[in-house]
């Protein structure tokens, strides 16, 4: 059953389209990270959702309500957390999940549990005493989405949760997301790392206001339709410009003192056995070479990189910023 | 001799140790990354290294220098970039440079060349009159990255230069550090984006004032890794992670952690290839088919977040 349901959904800012035809829906229970460059629109389509935007042109449906006529009733059933989300730092943990509790109406009888149950959650039990501007980031952030939940919202909407925390913080909080997944919850979130991606069941890739690719990660994966050849050389700096030449390179990527050369799926055996080839016969040592998978990130940049050149090519109907 | 040697370096604050005796060279022509969590020590170190704070104990010499007591000699040959790029935001881009270029002391003629350089180098030719404040965020960490080395320095020190910058221009940037070290050029460089420490030769990870791991990317995965990462490919992820976890809980199968990535499962455990039949057994039993099963490479975050735990 979806439901978030978006049918050309657009949002115009007064020089720029934001959100341009976005048409997707969103099933109960999925885990759904938007995905993209600064810019690309992930911001306001959580606003949007959120019902915190006007809508310029489209339809769109979140549970049973109409963003256009019924905004205001969707926010007691979505829990949105901004980029920015504030949690009053004087007040104490316990304090600030009373203040949400206040804010969003939960009967009073209700609080006790549920705030128990948050804060076992979050792990922040010892701690709801400690003001929330000394917890450190990652707590903060567990915090603010302990706040997000404790209305028992049934859409969560987050907006790049996990920016500036730490990677143990980073790798707790998306834990706790997957396992408000495994309980069933439908979770929108977005990201700038790509490497999170792989954790949702979906993926938008969002890119000037539009969706450029959305499927499962594996699937993101296939359509790619590269393998990667990760290369070691005694020195990649000589290198990558001959594996760069060689016919049937899509793209070469430096990783440190590897390079990952992008060719044609179905090709890599052959591609391999060239690069080798062509190492030797310039006297290059090679440490290792082997046939990788591709990452998210290396499928994300080669996808943003071949849409940003179509754009340059001058396609009219695209604005620029 | 390396550029950096930084020896038994300690910097204590009343009783709390921020940095705590730690030893490690960065060699000429290379990416050194210097990763941790926030609060670990890396702000503390680079402050040292540049010569802005004095150690407790220990050294660090730049360049054959001593980092605190030489600042003077050592300045002109080092370029440095910190988080928030401090550039005047009502300054055009030239205009910038143009400050930039005249307090490092570069003449007239020297100067329109170097900004030339820089330009160029950050792709910003055409953009030269725009409002530095006007520029997006990739923009902009390039134009402080072309002022940090207008001088031509043999050493750059930059300190998350990336925080808060989106994939794709963080990739850009990336590419640029990789053209400086071509050139010959030494980059010292902070985050705390785990997937930027691939793409770093070599790299010190540190924890509570302590360097827990150094080496290259690749070494690192092969020496620190406690376990192995399986990759599960099963019909139902979501009653895979119940299923495995509550195995793990009764101590049936040896895992470190079942966690779900997407429509898959991770797991960590030592000797996956050893425990690979228990595990599908487990699932099979529970009617859980699985489609595959692989041991996978584990990400440099997996490795560190193993290694802290």
């Amino acid at each position: 059953m979806a439901v978030i349901s978006l049918r050309n959904l657009t949002r115009d800012f007064k020089t720029t389209r934001a959100v341009d035809g976005l048409t997707l829906d969103i099933q109960a229970g999925e885990l759904f990270g938007l995905v993209g460059p600064d810019g690309a629109g992930k911001t306001t389509t959580l606003r949007l959702l959120a019902g915190l935007l006007d809508i310029t042109a489209g339809e769109a449906q979140v549970l049973k309500y109409d963003l256009k006529t019924q905004a205001e009733r969707v926010k007691k059933h979505i829990g949105y957390m901004a980029q920015r989300f504030s949690l009053y730092s004087e007040l104490s943990v316990d304090e600030n999940l009373a203040f949400f509790a206040e804010i969003y109406d939960v009967p009073r009888e209700a609080r006790p549990e549920r705030t128990a149950h948050l804060l076992e959650f979050a792990g922040l039990t010892e701690f709801r005493e400690r003001r929330a501007g000394q917890l450190s980031g990652g707590m903060q952030k567990k915090l603010a989405l302990a706040c997000t939940l404790i209305h028992q919202p049934e859409i969560l909407l987050l907006d790049e949760p996990t920016t500036g925390v730490d990677p143990i913080a980073r790798r707790e909080f998306w834990n706790i997301l997957t396992d408000l997944h495994l309980d069933g919850a439908t979770i929108v979130v977005s990201t700038p790392y790509m490497d999170e991606a792989d954790r949702c069941s979906r993926v938008g890739l969002m890119y000037e206001g539009k969706l450029a690719a959305c499927a499962p990660p594996r699937e993101i994966l296939r359509q790619l339709g590269a393998e990667v050849i990760e290369v070691h050389p005694a020195d990649w700096r000589a290198a990558r410009g001959l594996i760069a030449a060689l016919e049937g390179v899509r793209e070469v990527q430096t990783y440190g003192e590897a390079l990952h050369v992008l060719v044609e799926a179905g090709t890599g055996a052959k591609r391999l056995r060239e690069i080798e080839k062509t190492l030797k016969k310039h006297n290059l040592a090679c440490n290792n070479i082997r046939l990788a998978p591709p990452r998210m990130e290396e499928a994300f940049i080669s996808m943003i990189r071949e849409l940003t050149e179509e754009t340059a090519q001058g396609d009219p109907h695209v604005p620029r910023p | 001799m390396n550029p950096v040697i930084v020896s038994s370096l300690t910097k204590r604050f009343g009783d709390f140790t921020a940095v705590d005796d730690i030893s490690f060279e960065v060699r000429r022509g290379e990416i050194f990354g210097f990763l941790g969590p926030n609060g670990a020590g890396k702000t503390t170190t680079i402050r040292m290294i540049l010569g802005l704070l004095a150690p407790t104990a220990g050294s660090v010499r730049v360049l054959g220098m001593d980092a605190r007591r030489e600042t003077a000699k050592i300045r002109p040959r080092t370029g440095y970039m910190s988080q928030r790029f401090s550039l005047y935001n009502d300054l055009t881009v030239i205009q910038n440079l143009r400050f930039y270029g005249a307090a490092y002391g570069l003449g007239n003629a020297q100067l329109q060349e170097r900004i030339r350089a820089a330009l160029q180098l950050a792709d910003l030719e055409g953009r030269e009159h725009l409002k530095t404040g006007e520029l997006s965020g990739g923009w902009r960490q390039r134009l402080a990255l072309g002022a940090a080395i207008l001088h031509e320095p043999e050493i750059i020190f930059l300190d998350e230069p990336t925080a808060g910058v989106d994939p794709l221009s963080r990739r850009t940037f990336w590419d640029l550090l990789y053209r400086l070290v071509e050139e010959g050029v030494t980059v010292f460089v902070t985050t705390h984006y785990m997937d930027e420490a691939e793409h770093c030769h070599r790299l010190a990870f540190i924890r509570r004032g302590q360097i827990i791991a150094l080496g290259a990317p690749s070494e690192i995965k092969r020496h620190k890794m406690r376990g192995e990462v399986l990759e599960i490919a099963p019909e139902n992820a979501a009653r895979a992670v119940e299923v495995l976890r509550t195995a793990r809980l009764e101590g049936a199968l040896p895992l470190e952690s079942v966690e779900l990535y997407g429509a898959l499962v991770h797991v960590i455990l030592p000797e996956a290839r050893k425990h690979r039949k228990d595990i599908l057994r487990t699932l099979q039993n529970a009617h859980i088919r699985v489609h595959n099963m692989d041991v996978i490479e584990p990400s440099l975050e997996d490795v560190f977040i193993a290694a802290m735990q």
